[in-house]
């Protein structure tokens, strides 16, 4: 037993001082450091979608980045700070949860670029910007999609966590919906999970029994349920954030666009061009494609992305082509409208994220 | 004397068999990290730079240790007495929660009753979550792991689903911000205080990015009470016996349902103190993710601490510095799932070694016989 711990101890030393060389960074141009929301990456929209952003960043502007997953959000604070204390240039953090942590670590590294994605501040410090999107803009052609598509004038919407930013997907939805049809019956239902596909499977399932037959989700991981249930019975679901039409192939007639690759692609453009927006809450709309919903008529690259690598066969490729020939192109032209309605201002969407949830809908 | 030395040598061959296994789960992680084709060189120098590398790295691995060495205490007390808690989450959530709201709803105490009070309601209300299960097992004989498990189900709902929508109109999924009146002493703060800032090491704390605050010496006190508890009262003493034989120790004149649920009580609260010292110390608010599964990994501490208050305040280091440095090897460039993965390994062979020292006595015993 004695050899057995001395030998240990010389390993533990021997490791020590083996672990006190530490490797120096590269240094390179414009470094971006992006701290991603718990869910990680893999979450299929959300980090997912800022993660290309900076892919694409790296490949057209020469940058290079390196991003941090947090186990708990505990490691935020520290995550945040490591990189503005190696000099990074723009660090990125992504979520609400975050809000607090990037702060007080802007206020304490006043000459490093920070970006916020997904609220707004008050009195934004000039070092930091945050990137925001018009959801309920999106989410209103989602509704009057899904108010056209609906056969039996019934349609669901299934929220992550019940608070002011998912409000702002379902008063779009909600007024969407409404828009085209005001004898229309809107389910509502919150699985106060982002990461539960049985749940919401069985929320979708609840609402398909009552009814519905088109089911708009902004909950994450947990609309992979609802796009199970929708599969499973036969209905429509419509995706979000990302183009997810390709998961569930000829069920999701389309996805709500949040373009939080195009946002962060964008903030770092302005960092590497010297007109970095700081002390801003920015604004992705409709107008400038910030939001926007996927093409009713024909199949987008994320799709034959998916097709080319191998996520789906080419009979199911086909069966996205045919749907969207036969369910939704019919109302391309009227989305189309809609669409340029909202961006003049003859349709104004308000924004439950302000105004609150309505009672008693 | 002799008997010291035997003790002493018998608390190093543990130490040693401890350290040994984490090596082995290093050796093997290597593997995994070969996947990646990073060094595994570089990956743990990070880990032990991370955890162990500076002033700074040292205090805040103390300050993750936090919350795992008092979920782990509330794990290693009932295991003595024979019960397994596996309500330690459910029970930080309701301290954490409880303690969030008296700490934004006072709006004018001052901290010297609003912080007490405030650590004091968690506390108790998470006794009482704990407190529950013991109950139902003196007196209907329910089964303390199917009753924890359930509370925990019930604690979620009750602070996460249902509490954080109370406050749903703030904008973002947690109760609203604390009073200052009732956060805990942040070593960052040192030097704002007239006696506090002359201490040796003032300026070395005021660094920004330490975060190490009061509740960690809460948990080493509590760590020494439940000690002095277990091992030198007669409620501890008790406790041990009804641990080792309930029907023996119930014929020796012990009060078993007594125990149980006083032991359960303060497993509660104990496990309630980890939530609090995150709520006032770390978030200021009481926000959705913010229990992370301690309350399981305690079971974890627990175990690798051998249920001993002070073995647990090793394992709550432990598990902090892996915590602490996995983050540093993210930045390295490990992906965090083979950090995850290593955390894993280690656990995994620690607990794999409390096998292998049991087979290992088992012989001995035998040898001893022949």
């Amino acid at each position: 037993m004695k050899k057995v711990i001395s030998l240990a101890i010389v390993f533990a030393f021997v490791m020590m001082v083996v672990f006190a060389a530490v490797p120096a960074a590269a240094q390179e141009d414009v470094r971006v450091g992006i701290v991603l929301s718990t869910g990680g990456l893999g979450d299929l929209s959300f980090n997912d979608a800022a993660y290309r952003g900076l892919q694409r960043a790296e490949e057209e502007l020469g940058i290079s980045f390196d991003y941090i997953e947090p186990a708990d959000p505990s490691e935020d604070q520290t995550a945040l700070r490591r990189f503005a204390s190696r000099g990074y240039d723009l660090v990125i953090g992504v979520g609400f949860q975050m809000a607090d942590s990037l702060k007080t670590v802007a206020a304490e590294y006043p000459d490093t670029k920070f970006a916020h994605v997904d609220q707004a501040f008050e009195n934004v410090p000039d070092n930091i910007v945050t990137l925001n999107f018009a959801e309920w803009e999106g989410s209103f052609l989602a509704g009057a999609l899904a108010a056209l598509t609906s056969e039996s004038g019934n349609v669901g919407f299934v929220g992550g966590v019940d608070f002011a930013l998912i409000h702002r997907f379902e008063g779009g939805f909600y007024q969407g919906a409404k828009y085209i049809n005001p004898d229309i019956e809107i389910q509502s239902m919150y699985a106060d999970d982002f990461g539960n596909p049985a749940k919401g499977r069985e929320i979708a399932l609840g609402m398909i029994d009552d009814g519905a037959d088109v089911i708009y989700h902004a909950a994450g991981g947990t609309g992979m349920g609802v796009f199970q249930a929708a599969e499973e019975e036969d209905i429509y679901a419509i995706g979000v954030d990302s183009n997810q039409n390709y998961i569930a192939p000829g069920y999701i007639i389309a996805s709500m666009l949040k373009q939080v690759d195009k946002a962060v692609f964008d903030t770092v453009k302005s960092v590497v061009n010297n007109n970095y927006q700081g002390g801003n809450n920015l604004y992705f709309t409709l107008a400038d494609g910030g939001v926007d919903l996927t093409s009713l008529t024909k199949v987008e690259q994320p799709v034959l992305d998916a097709y080319e690598n191998g996520t789906i066969t080419k009979e199911e490729l086909e069966t996205i082509r045919q749907m969207k020939e036969e369910v939704t192109a019919p109302y391309a032209d009227r989305i189309a409208k809609i669409k340029e309605m909202i961006i003049n201002g003859e349709i104004k969407v308000k924004n439950w994220g302000e105004t609150g949830r309505p009672e008693n809908l | 004397m002799n008997k010291y030395s035997d003790k002493i040598k018998s608390v190093l061959t543990d130490l040693g068999l401890s350290l040994l296994s984490i090596i082995v789960a290093l050796i093997v992680g290597t593997l995994f990290i070969y996947l990646t084709d990073k060094s595994p060189l570089d990956a743990y120098s990070a880990l032990y730079i991370g955890a162990f590398g500076s002033f700074r790295a040292i205090v805040n691995t103390l300050w993750r240790s936090t919350p795992l060495i008092l979920t782990g205490l509330a794990v290693a007390l009932p295991f003595r007495a024979g019960l397994f808690n596996i309500g330690a989450e459910g029970q930080l959530l309701m301290g954490g929660f409880t303690a969030g709201i008296v700490g934004f709803y006072f709006t004018s105490l001052p901290t010297i009753i609003h912080l007490p009070f405030a650590i004091i309601a968690g506390m108790f209300v998470a006794g009482l979550w704990g407190g529950l299960p013991g109950v139902l097992k003196a007196k209907l004989d329910v089964h303390e792991v199917i009753a924890t498990i359930m509370l925990n189900y019930i604690a979620m709902a009750l602070t996460i689903n249902y509490g954080i929508n109370l406050f749903k109109e703030t904008g973002r999924p947690a109760t609203p911000r604390i009073m200052k009146s009732a956060a805990m002493f942040n070593f960052n703060n040192m030097n704002k205080y007239p006696f506090l800032k002359d201490l040796p090491l003032s300026d070395l704390f005021s660094q920004p990015a330490i975060r190490l605050h009061l509740n960690f010496f809460l948990a080493v006190i509590a760590a020494v009470i439940l000690w002095y508890l277990l091992f030198k009262t007669t409620l501890g003493y008790e406790l041990r016996a009804v641990g080792f034989n309930p029907d023996g120790a119930e014929y020796g004149g012990i009060k078993a349902s007594k125990s149980i649920i006083t032991v359960m009580f303060i497993s509660g609260a104990v496990a309630g103190l980890a939530g609090v010292g995150e709520v006032l110390g770390t978030h200021f608010s009481f926000m959705q993710g913010m229990d992370a599964g301690y309350g399981f990994t305690g079971i974890a501490v627990a175990l690798i601490g051998q249920t001993h208050p002070i073995g647990v305040i090793l394992g709550g280091l432990l598990f902090g510095a892996l915590a602490q440095g996995g983050l540093e090897m993210q930045f390295s460039g490990i992906p965090s799932e083979i950090v995850m993965l290593i955390q894993a390994l280690v656990i995994f062979f620690v607990a794999a070694l409390q096998v292998f020292k049991v087979y290992l006595a088992k012989r001995k015993a035998k040898g001893g016989v022949e």
